[in-house]
């Protein structure tokens, strides 16, 4: 199995935010945070693109790095996860992080701030799969369960893709050969090739 | 007498060799998702344990629930 990964499908995402609510609903989230957000470009003008946006679980994963207390590890499908018990709260992960992934609750006295919470590919933590001390900190544990993300699984244009690599980018390719566009995007050619959507392959091309 | 007045004197001086080393440790291991859960809600189609099972199940999952060119086209 490759890497588990998401890819949000902007010609697709509707911004309806129910990948949001998703999430907080089957995490249950901390007030304050959001572990994934819908972002909007060019909002209100005709063309804006929307996509949702949580921890991208990064190969080389920057929190991972920055982290004094080395309280985040990756699980063997390439989940980046965390325990709480060994966070201090510090925040590096946060400044770290390009897609503000990693967030703290501040719901503590004078606003001070929590453990992280991030999102966790409903993976849960390193307590016992499906237990309720994993829930209570992490959120459910779906993968332990045979089930994907909630966010994607719910997302009801399929804008937002969640799973093994292998098979979210090749959803994604056959999506842009069939609407036979995007493959002019910044890193098509890196990760399918020089063949461009709904077009034959290019004799010799890699 | 003297002989063990020095052997005590040397077990509490040394005593405080005994620190428990300090060192930055790993993480606490998760258990891989494939080994399931313990409560009702897992999804059927493959057994606890199983990690090729597991494997092939979140991609038919992943398939048949999030591409629909595969239903209707």
């Amino acid at each position: 199995m490759a890497r588990m990964k998401f890819v949000c499908d902007a010609e697709r995402c509707i911004e309806c935010n129910g990948c949001v609510t998703a999430c907080k609903n089957e995490n249950e989230v901390p007030w304050g945070v959001n572990r994934r957000r819908v972002v909007t470009l060019n909002d209100g003008v005709p063309g804006e693109k929307s996509i949702s946006v949580a921890c991208m679980h990064c190969s080389d994963a920057p929190c991972m790095a920055v982290c004094p207390v080395n309280c985040f590890y990756r699980t063997d499908e390439g989940v980046v996860l965390h325990d709480k018990d060994v966070c201090i709260g510090c925040g590096y992960c946060s400044y770290a992080c390009p897609f503000g992934a990693p967030q703290f609750p501040s719901q503590g006295t004078f606003g001070v701030r929590g453990k992280m919470d991030k999102c966790t590919f409903c993976a849960g933590g390193p307590e016992a799969n499906g237990s309720q001390a994993e829930f209570e900190k992490y959120g459910r544990n779906r993968l332990a369960e045979g089930k994907l993300p909630a966010c994607a699984e719910q997302c009801s244009t399929k804008a937002l893709l969640a799973g093994d690599g292998d098979v979210v980018a090749d959803i994604f390719r056959n999506r842009v050969v069939q609407r036979g566009k995007g493959a002019e995007v910044w890193g098509w050619g890196t990760a399918y090739g020089s063949q461009q959507a709904g077009r034959p392959p290019v004799a010799g091309a890699k | 007498m003297i002989r063990t007045a020095l052997i005590l004197a040397s077990v509490v001086t040394l005593a405080g060799c005994g620190d428990k080393p300090q060192t930055l440790t790993d993480s606490k291991r998760d258990a891989p998702a494939f080994q399931g859960t313990s409560n009702p809600y897992n999804a059927p189609g493959w057994k606890a344990g199983d990690k090729t099972a597991w494997e092939l199940h979140l991609k038919s999952r992943l398939q048949n629930g999030q591409n629909e060119y595969n239903r209707i086209n």
